[in-house]
């Protein structure tokens, strides 16, 4: 591994309490009192959810496509242990550090969102398993892939507790280091196969809805799908993740690295477009995509989004570009999230007597587990070291 | 608990005090009203009671009141109805809950006797019985078409009501004519309250009625001393209050559009709706459809396939001919089908408006983003040194 030939990871420092952290920390409170709310008052107090649209917006949205946006991790480990490139290795710890978040997010709606949760306990044993039950399998996948990530991310925090003043810390650092760097190569085989099982699972999933999903989304092609786009979906938030902190740290942004991300997901995107268009012709669908009601438009707008994103993609100036691969990148997102959207709710139909849209409290708990795992994303680069790469320029004061 | 409108009920011996006196066992009675509360109407305040033993304790303390029933121009069917009640039954009925002190078809007694009976009854009670009043009343040439004991039906009505604490006025022909009174009238026959207008007058129109809304109102009379509830047609509300075509068994048919277009033809047979019969129910008042007679299933004209004729209604019975259609004023149900399903789940205009407002905050700061990522990048655009 080529470990060794770029710059090691440093914590950026500086205060710790900005005014856009407290701003999001203050949403991250709000969503907080909410919970409190909703574990005190019900779902059906609290939430828009009904018996036709038991999953809403924290599944389709914080679960199915946060934890996709949270594919970063896996998307790069993908390109540098996989297909060894392993000049995209800087890149791995701040996607880690997304990816963390966003899989603690999703569990943590999960619970939220369960009519039971005090039953959640029963999750870990064995012997109450359905292992004919996707969604035991993804239930099982996301715990143990968090708790892969944040074991992935321990170096960083071993390493800030080597340099710590307190001795008890330095031990802990000294003793755990070595430790979790030999289990990383393990732990990272393990971090491969967990994303690879429970995207597709999260396909599977509307597998099962039969004819309640409209045909234009309803096939057995769907965990394929979901992998691909959750692929693409996190090579698009590692660049804009990439390009944001380069902007608001002022540092130099890794140019070269986005854009061979932006190169690395035209394959993909042509991949998912063609399997796509084929399974609807295959599938005699291809007159209800041009239909142009409600489904048609949607699955026309998701492809849409895809080819502009390819288009945007297409030359190699382009790429360069950082605000062309910028938007290419926000394209893709939004493609992914409205495939997820469409095929849980907009395609997802229990009957016509049935709607849903999230309320307010739904919007604002969503809204709030963002905020704070962006507040919390800043607060660790901050203290631990994430993100590599030196500063643009040597700061003026120094 | 309604007020004594008459306050002279605790005078008489009560119910209870009677059947004691009669040996009458506390289980019979029991059972005695137990069968009320099945049989008799809903919304009769005596049982309503919660509880046999609760309605039991309410009779018992009723007074059994002095009833004297006047025959005019009728065909006794009211009086065979009355015949035919089973719980309680006529002996029950006339024995034990009322003191029927006259009665020109029941009594055993005849001519002169009957006479002095009625003058017995009137003299003892005078002011305190009630007179129940079954037939028309016939008015031509100062009732000279109907005499009783060489008097004619207006003076002896006029004299017994005089005396009476309340009339009841069983059938259609006492409470506005009936059948005496249809076109051309010859008799010029009238129902009680054409007639006497000093006296409270209660209706219980019907050919013949229900028997149960007759002993609903007696016993409710009994106990607290008051008459029931009325419409402006004089009939209780407890009894008259529905609408025979909204609670008909039929009705399923009639808003499926299946109807008996002639007797015995095959609609007809399958117990379809009878409403081009010439069926009177949609306009028709009275608990018939849900209540059949003498507790016998089906007991009523439309069970048994006979459209209803709209005998608890003044203007249609003996008004309308048999088998011409009424109007249906209130909405047919095809247009007021209920849907299959309810409407589910509510959209929030608030949440879509807050969740507009946040999808395109994060598409604007992502696309002013993308412009300040790309113009950052750029060389030509360093920022200025001190900036920080």
């Amino acid at each position: 591994m080529s470990a060794h030939t770029h710059t090691q990871p440093q914590p950026i420092g500086g205060v710790i309490f900005t005014r856009p952290v407290i701003i999001l920390a203050a949403f991250a409170g709000l969503a907080g009192a909410l919970i409190v709310w909703r574990f005190a008052a019900g779902l059906g107090a609290t939430t828009a959810l009904n018996d036709g649209y038991p999953w809403g917006l924290w599944i389709a949205f914080d679960v199915v496509t946060g934890t996709a946006l949270s594919c970063g991790g896996y998307a790069v480990a993908l390109l540098v242990y996989i297909l060894n490139k392993g000049k995209y290795h800087p890149l791995i710890r701040p996607a880690l550090v997304t990816s963390a978040f966003g899989y603690s997010i999703a569990g943590l709606s999960v619970m939220i969102d369960i009519g039971r949760p005090w039953l959640a306990y029963k999750l870990p044993l064995f012997w109450h398993w359905n292992l004919n039950s996707v969604l035991l399998e993804v239930a099982l996948c996301i715990i143990t892939y968090t708790i892969v990530l944040w074991l992935e991310l321990s170096p960083a925090f071993l390493e800030r507790a080597k340099s710590s003043s307190v001795s008890a810390l330095r031990r802990l650092g000294e003793i755990g280091l070595p430790i979790a760097r030999k289990s990383l190569l393990w732990l990272t085989a393990f971090g491969m196969l967990l994303p690879t099982m429970h995207q597709s699972a999260l396909g599977s999933l509307l597998l099962l809805s039969g004819p309640r999903l409209n045909p234009l989304w309803s096939t057995t092609l769907l965990p394929l799908l979901f992998l691909l786009s959750c692929i693409a979906m996190g090579f698009g938030a590692v660049v804009i993740e990439g390009s944001l902190s380069a902007l608001f740290l002022r540092r130099k942004p890794e140019t070269d690295m986005l854009a061979g991300l932006g190169s690395a997901m035209r394959p993909l995107l042509v991949l998912y477009l063609g399997i796509r268009l084929i399974d609807l012709a295959v599938r005699g669908q291809l007159g209800a995509l041009f239909a142009f009601d409600l489904y048609s438009v949607m699955a026309l707008l998701e492809m849409a989004l895809l080819v502009v994103a390819l288009v945007l993609l297409a030359s190699d100036a382009q790429r360069r570009d950082l605000g062309n691969l910028f938007r290419a990148a926000m394209l893709l997102i939004l493609a992914g999230a409205l495939y997820r959207f469409d095929t849980f709710l907009v395609a997802f139909s229990p009957g016509a007597h049935w709607a849903y849209f999230p309320n307010v409290t739904e919007i604002l708990i969503t809204a709030g587990l963002v905020a704070g795992e962006i507040a919390g994303y800043i607060i660790l680069i901050k203290l631990f070291p994430i993100v590599a790469g030196a500063p643009r320029r040597a700061l003026a004061h120094s | 608990m309604p007020k004594d409108n008459f306050g002279f009920l605790d005078e008489r011996e009560t119910i209870g005090q009677h059947l004691r006196r009669c040996g009458v066992s506390r289980r019979q009675f029991l059972e005695l009203c137990a069968k009320l509360m099945v049989a008799a109407p809903a919304g009769l305040a005596l049982t309503s009671k919660a509880r046999a033993s609760e309605v039991a304790r309410e009779i018992a303390k009723a007074r059994r009141p002095s009833v004297i029933w006047l025959h005019f121009q009728d065909c006794t069917g009211c009086s065979e109805t009355l015949l035919r009640t089973s719980a309680p039954d006529l002996a029950e009925l006339i024995l034990d809950l009322i003191s029927l002190d006259y009665h020109e078809t029941l009594m055993a007694a005849a001519g002169k006797q009957a006479e002095e009976a009625l003058q017995t009854a009137m003299k003892e009670n005078a002011g305190k019985y009630v007179l129940v009043v079954e037939g028309a009343i016939p008015r031509k040439a100062q009732g000279i078409y109907m005499k009783l004991a060489g008097r004619p039906a207006l003076q002896v009505l006029d004299e017994v009501a005089s005396q009476a604490a309340a009339i009841i006025a069983i059938g259609s022909c006492a409470s506005w004519g009936g059948i005496p009174s249809a076109d051309p009238n010859p008799t010029d026959a009238v129902g009680v309250d054409a007639i006497i207008k000093n006296k409270p007058i209660v209706n219980i129109p019907g050919c013949p009625p229900n028997p149960y809304n007759l002993l609903g109102t007696a016993l409710q009379f009994a106990r607290y001393g008051t008459l029931p509830e009325c419409d402006e047609l004089k009939r209780p509300k407890f009894a008259y209050d529905r609408n025979i075509h909204d609670q008909c068994p039929r009705r399923p048919h009639f808003d499926a559009g299946e109807f008996a277009r002639s007797f015995g033809d095959n609609g007809h047979r399958h117990g379809w709706c009878l409403y081009h019969l010439g069926c009177k129910g949609p306009q028709t008042h009275a608990g018939c459809s849900t209540r059949h007679f003498n507790e016998v299933v089906d007991a009523w004209p439309i069970g048994i396939g006979a459209p209803c004729f709209g005998c608890t209604e003044q203007h249609l019975a003996f008004r309308v001919p048999m088998f011409q259609t009424v109007e249906i004023h209130k909405a047919t149900p095809p247009d007021t089908y209920a849907p299959p399903f309810t409407k589910q789940g509510n959209v929030s205009a608030v949440a879509a408006g807050v969740a507009g407002l946040i999808g395109g905050a994060l598409i604007g700061a992502g696309l002013a983003a993308s412009r300040k990522v790309g113009s950052a990048d750029s060389p030509t655009a360093e920022p200025e040194p001190g900036k920080e």
